[in-house]
């Protein structure tokens, strides 16, 4: 009996891996910041997915490079069939620096940074450096998004490259205080553009 | 017609998935397994082909008491010397709930500093039921334009009987990859333990 060979052609039709593991991880979306004023996902489209397929979604934030000197950026949620960024947000923050002269350290709650019921965008990075190598990276945890009954809960930790030379260990959480789902996710400057750097999304299966 | 049966050896010529199959995002590169080791090395498999990288430790047990675990990265010679600086806060909690604390530890962050890097305690106990575990974030370490951040928590059981949740960040203040990655005690061997070395995709 001849030995029949399969290769990367002959199984192109395969969509399903029946019961065989794939892991708990999955990579949904990659997006690359290019001077963008916004870098939105958004369920459904371009690839997408933010809905009730994984229970937990992660972004990365790889090197994300700041057009501007001191520049920020924030993120906020859309509501599944709602319009505009603009959810309630209440939220925690804290952080440590220490400066690269070894000037200065703090371990301190940031009450600048935080928000109690607000539909502001909540600040993730802020105060960036715009040095050629001063890139910023974290991640971004949320929780239940899908959820229509429970608030959404989030977490991040951020290292950021001040623009004084200093090391940030930024720290966020909080909820979006709605029980809505929420199907978008945009992270954007205060000012300026996103010059460069990378936003990964994965969803993370519960079984 | 015969029906065609697949198995391990006729599948062999595959090398790439259908796009239409989800794959793990986090694979696993390297797991390394101390036994009385005064350095734990991971000198391939960082570079370009992952955007992060993570290091999980657990069970890590040091021949000496009252050590540290520390890291040290390598960016382009032989030495896990790269340049940093850092932060270090901790939380703590003794086991006779004697005193809690949180508070920036100044002596353990570093300001563009080669040495290496205190990650998950102060006073790691060497008791046989003591030991500590964590992970580190490694961004982007082949990135020849940025510095290279990293964070890392742990948490440890401290000599004085306490438990401590240990956060540290940073950067390698270079611009050239980092290639390898060094763990060892500030003192003495790592008795036991495993670190295990993932990519994330």
């Amino acid at each position: 009996m001849a030995l029949v060979k399969y290769n990367n052609n002959s199984i192109s039709d395969i969509t399903s891996a029946a019961s065989v593991p794939s892991g708990a991880m999955t990579l949904i979306k990659t997006l690359t910041a290019s001077s963008s004023s916004t870098l939105s996902f958004v369920d459904g489209s371009s690839d997408v997915v933010l809905d009730s397929t994984y229970p937990i979604y992660v972004f990365k934030f790889i090197n994300l490079h700041h057009s501007a000197d001191g520049g920020q950026i924030s993120f906020q949620g859309n509501a599944a069939g709602g319009s505009g960024y603009n959810e309630t947000l209440t939220t925690t923050t804290f952080e440590a620096y220490h400066k690269e002269d070894d000037s200065a350290t703090s371990l301190a709650y940031t009450t600048g940074n935080d928000l109690a019921q607000s539909t502001s965008f909540q600040m993730l990075f802020p105060d960036m450096s715009n040095d050629n190598d001063g890139g910023s990276s974290g991640e971004l945890w949320l929780f239940g998004l899908s959820s229509t009954t429970y608030v959404k809960h989030f977490i991040f930790r951020g290292a950021m490259h001040h623009r004084a030379d200093y090391a940030f260990d930024l720290y966020c959480a909080g909820y979006f205080n709605t029980t809505s789902a929420i199907d978008e996710i945009q992270f954007k400057p205060n000012t300026g553009t996103i010059d460069a750097g990378t936003i990964k999304l994965y969803g993370i299966k519960d079984s | 017609m015969s029906i065609k049966y697949a198995n391990n050896n006729s599948l062999s010529a595959i090398t790439t998935q259908p796009s239409g199959l989800s794959s793990s995002a986090m694979t696993l590169l390297a797991t390394e397994t101390a036994s009385s080791s005064a350095t734990i090395s991971f000198t391939s498999g960082i570079d370009s082909t992952y955007k992060e990288y993570v290091f999980r430790f657990y069970d890590i047990h040091p021949a000496t008491n009252d050590t540290e675990l520390q890291v040290g990265f390598r960016d382009g010679s032989t030495a896990y010397d790269a340049t940093k600086t850092t932060t270090y806060f901790n939380s703590l909690h003794y086991e006779n709930d004697s005193a809690t604390s949180l508070a920036y530890v100044a002596g353990h962050d570093q300001a563009q500093a080669t040495g290496f890097l205190k990650i998950i305690t102060t006073g790691l106990g060497n008791d046989n039921d003591q030991s500590c575990a964590g992970e580190l974030i490694l961004y982007d370490p082949s990135n020849t334009t940025f510095v290279k951040h990293f964070i890392s928590r742990g948490t440890a059981a401290h000599q004085e009987d306490l438990t401590q949740d240990v956060f540290v960040a940073g950067y390698c203040n270079v611009t050239a990859a980092i290639d390898g990655v060094q763990f060892k005690m500030s003192s003495g061997n790592i008795d036991s333990g495993v670190i295990k070395l993932y990519g994330i995709s």
